[in-house]
């Protein structure tokens, strides 16, 4: 069962952490086809949030097509968002420990590796248009 | 859904001195409002107007489509906690519970027994040797259990430690969530609010500045930075709400349904505490618009 | 809402309760004894050579008891009135609950009615209780007394008055508590005014309830109390023209035009009130029981006044009408103990919060 986090720092409206969150499990598999989502009352009573929240983030959930709701029984997931792209991870996440291994004996800090990191990504993802 | 407070022109004054004045609202059932505003601006007032502990001087107000107090069954749907949470520090717990059995028709003992046994409260032990945190939670069991369409907080956790309060909000939206109810809760905390509101009420000296669904309003407020710039320069359809200058730049925060065109502001977000300080500056009715000096802005092609 | 007025009272009526029943045992253990006491006293009197020094002595011997029942329930109502009456709302609106009480599900004119109706029964009931065992108890002591029936420390402390008494206090306190808001304050206020209510009622109300017997009697030395020339040489005399057990309201010597006057001017230096040896002097002999030989000099003087004309006028209340009474006072006590209800309940709609 998955547990959910709010992040009052983010910026981003609860509902949609909520949304990401359950994306994100569902991505590295922690949450599979036929398992249920916490009832919204659990959720409530955990994070102290509106209730409407919760019913608003599943429900665009369930408009992406990745849960659906069974009146009086739960929310349970029908989709994944694992894909092949999973057997990819591991031999990426060796890389990356490799890159950060030499960053540091390169004497670059932890902020610097972060900023090095994020702007790339950023302008990568915005030239994707022209990577093949 | 039907008005669960509709309030018009509403006015309560003591003598000379003015508690709430031209309150006008329409909130709507099935929301958990939060009623914010600074200490003394009226917000006990408005609640207990509401819940017929006051009569107005001026105006109407509606609860549930009935006068506030009307009768027994107008008083079995609205529950309400009054500030600092008051029991009778002479009554056990349990004599609470058969208070609230014997004076409520719509009382559910077992959802008020439930929750005493999940809070933890030994029946047996008086209310006035209870800690505030657990008289709150006697107090919002008695408003719950009776099962009413709207619920009314006046500051619940105000004076609950942190621990406390979070274990306060975590229960009553756990109630909201199973009972489908109403809520308005009053506080001067606005972090209080943000997770657990999705209607918002702003009153500052006694008057209504604000009042809408929280995602609404914050859809509709940007904040506005960029060169240096007079407000009355803005267009008519955007309303200044504050507005800050250094000798280079101004930053607004204005409020506009329409979208922001102008390509020299970088538009924000305006989060919700900052929206409410912003509306808290005002001390009367907001400025009004001067819309023949402000020109109207249009998109050329 | 009856259980919570029940619940609240609780404690204050079992306390109350257990005094009252001991108080009534004690009474009803007691009470025929004194009966018993009393009627053996009278029958010793009345037999030929009897000796009724007993019958004098009885009321001496029991007086320290019958001043504790008499302030007993002279004390019952205001202190109903301050400890039941005065707290009853003024507690609740100085505390907050009523907060929670007007936000339940009744309505603030029942939540009112029952709480005043409970308490006021309950106080009806303790002082009821408490007049009736004294009334019965007291009955030999207060034929045997002094004081009569009628007069007002009795009055006040027998019969059916002190039900109304405390249902007056009652409201009075309910009211004062409504108003004031605080229950300290309330309470000094409904003890000060039912004082004053007491002490204003059988000086200025009573005596009027209905028209009171006059009547003029001669001056001997049965009807006469006191007899005293004063230092300015004039004659006060003292007198009652009232037969035994009326509420006198006033007495006073009439000259033969039925002039009331006081002092009587008659020489003291000659004449029958003059005392051979001291000319001028008093002749302040007392007349008195003083049995067959009476002092010469004073039924000399007293034959001399009534050969001029004067005579005692006084103007009483039987003693018949000690029943009468009752009822007319009850009745306006309860109808003012009513008043004050109404008065609540209508300033109940508009307490602030």
């Amino acid at each position: 069962m998955i547990e959910f986090h709010l992040d009052d720092r983010t910026g981003l409206s609860p509902y949609l952490q909520l949304v990401r969150q359950v994306r994100q499990a569902l991505r590295v598999g922690l949450l599979r086809e036929g398992d249920q989502l916490p009832t919204v009352k659990e959720v409530v009573s955990s994070l102290a949030i509106n209730p409407n929240t919760v019913l608003k983030a599943y429900r665009e959930l369930e408009h992406e097509g990745l849960v659906a709701a069974r009146p009086g029984v739960g929310t349970f997931v029908t989709a994944t968002l694992a894909d092949t792209s999973l057997a990819a991870h591991e031999p990426l996440r060796q890389e990356l420990r490799r890159w950060l291994a030499r960053a540091r004996r390169a004497g670059v800090d932890d902020e610097s590796i972060e900023a090095l990191f994020m702007t790339t990504f950023r302008s990568a993802t915005d030239g994707e248009v022209g990577i093949a | 859904m039907s008005a669960v407070l509709r309030a018009q022109e509403l006015g309560k004054s003591y003598g000379r001195v003015r508690a709430l004045s031209d309150c006008t609202l329409d909130v709507p059932a099935g929301r958990v409002v939060g009623l914010v505003g600074p200490n003394g601006a009226g917000k006990t007032t408005l609640l207990n107007l509401a819940v017929g502990l006051l009569t107005p001087t001026s105006g109407t107000i509606e609860v549930l489509g009935e006068r506030p107090a009307a009768g027994p069954e107008q008083l079995a749907k609205v529950g309400f906690v009054a500030q600092g949470a008051p029991t009778y520090a002479n009554l056990s717990v349990e004599d609470h519970l058969r208070l609230g059995a014997r004076l409520n028709p719509g009382w559910d003992d077992a959802v008020a027994r439930d929750r005493i046994g999940r809070l933890g409260l030994d029946l047996s032990q008086r209310a006035g040797k209870l800690s505030g945190g657990q008289r709150a939670q006697l107090a919002l069991t008695l408003g719950v259990a009776k099962r009413p369409e709207l619920l009314i907080l006046d500051e619940p956790v105000a004076s609950l430690d942190p621990l406390a309060r979070r274990e306060f909000l975590q229960d009553l939206m756990e109630a909201v969530a199973e009972h489908g109810l109403s809520v308005v809760l009053s506080s001067h905390l606005v972090s209080d609010l943000e997770r657990v509101c999705d209607y918002l009420i702003v009153l500052v000296a006694s008057q209504v500045q604000l009042a809408g669904d929280i995602e609404t309003l914050m859809a509709t407020h940007h904040r506005l930075s960029g060169p240096r710039r007079d407000p009355a320069r803005l267009p008519d359809d955007q309303r200044v709400i504050s507005a800050s200058h250094t000798d280079r730049q101004s930053t607004f925060l204005v409020r506009t349904d329409a979208p922001i065109l102008d390509p020299s502001w970088t538009v924000g977000q305006v989060g919700l505490e900052d929206l409410v300080l912003a509306y808290m500056g005002h001390t009367t009715n907001p400025p009004p618009d001067r819309p023949t000096e402000r020109p109207k802005l249009e998109v050329q092609r | 809402m009856i259980w919570l007025t029940w619940r609240q009272l609780r404690t204050g009526t079992v306390i109350v309760g257990a005094a009252v029943a001991a108080l009534a045992a004690l009474l009803a253990l007691t009470g025929p004894g004194v009966a018993h006491d009393y009627a053996a006293a009278i029958a010793a009197c009345a037999e030929p050579a009897g000796a009724c020094s007993a019958v004098g002595r009885f009321f001496d011997r029991n007086q320290m008891a019958w001043l504790a029942v008499t302030a007993i329930v002279l004390v019952v109502p205001p202190l109903i009135g301050a400890f039941w009456g005065a707290p009853l709302v003024s507690r609740e609106l100085e505390a907050g609950t009523h907060r929670l009480a007007w936000t339940q599900s009744v309505t603030r004119t029942r939540w009112l009615a029952v709480k005043l109706g409970l308490t006021g029964l309950t106080a009806v009931a303790v002082a009821g209780l408490c007049s009736l065992a004294v009334t019965w108890w007291a009955g030999p002591l207060d034929h045997s007394g002094d004081m009569a029936r009628i007069e007002p420390l009795e009055f006040a402390s027998r019969g059916v008055v002190p039900v109304a008494y405390a249902a007056f206090a009652l409201a009075l306190g309910a009211t004062a508590g409504l108003l004031i808001r605080r229950p300290l304050p309330a309470m000094a206020v409904t003890l000060a005014l039912f004082v004053t209510a007491q002490i204003a009622m059988p000086i200025l109300v009573r005596p009027h309830l209905l028209s009171p017997t006059r009547s003029t009697v001669a001056m001997t030395e049965a009807s006469v109390d006191t007899f005293a020339f004063g230092p300015d040489h004039a004659l006060r005399v003292s007198a009652s023209a009232a037969p035994r057990g009326a509420w006198v309201l006033s007495s006073h010597a009439v000259d033969p035009s039925g002039k009331r006057v006081s002092p009587i001017t008659i020489s003291a230096a000659s004449g029958p009130c003059a005392r051979p040896g001291s000319p001028g002097g008093p002749a302040d002999s007392p007349p008195g029981v003083t049995g067959p030989d009476g002092d010469p000099l004073v039924t000399g003087c007293l034959a001399e006044l009534q050969r001029l004309g004067y005579r005692i006028e006084s103007t009483y209340h039987r003693a018949s009408r000690f029943w009468p009474f009752q009822w007319y006072e009850a009745g306006i006590y309860t109808l003012a103990a009513l008043g004050l209800a109404g008065i609540c309940f209508w300033r109940i709609r508009r307490v602030p919060a």
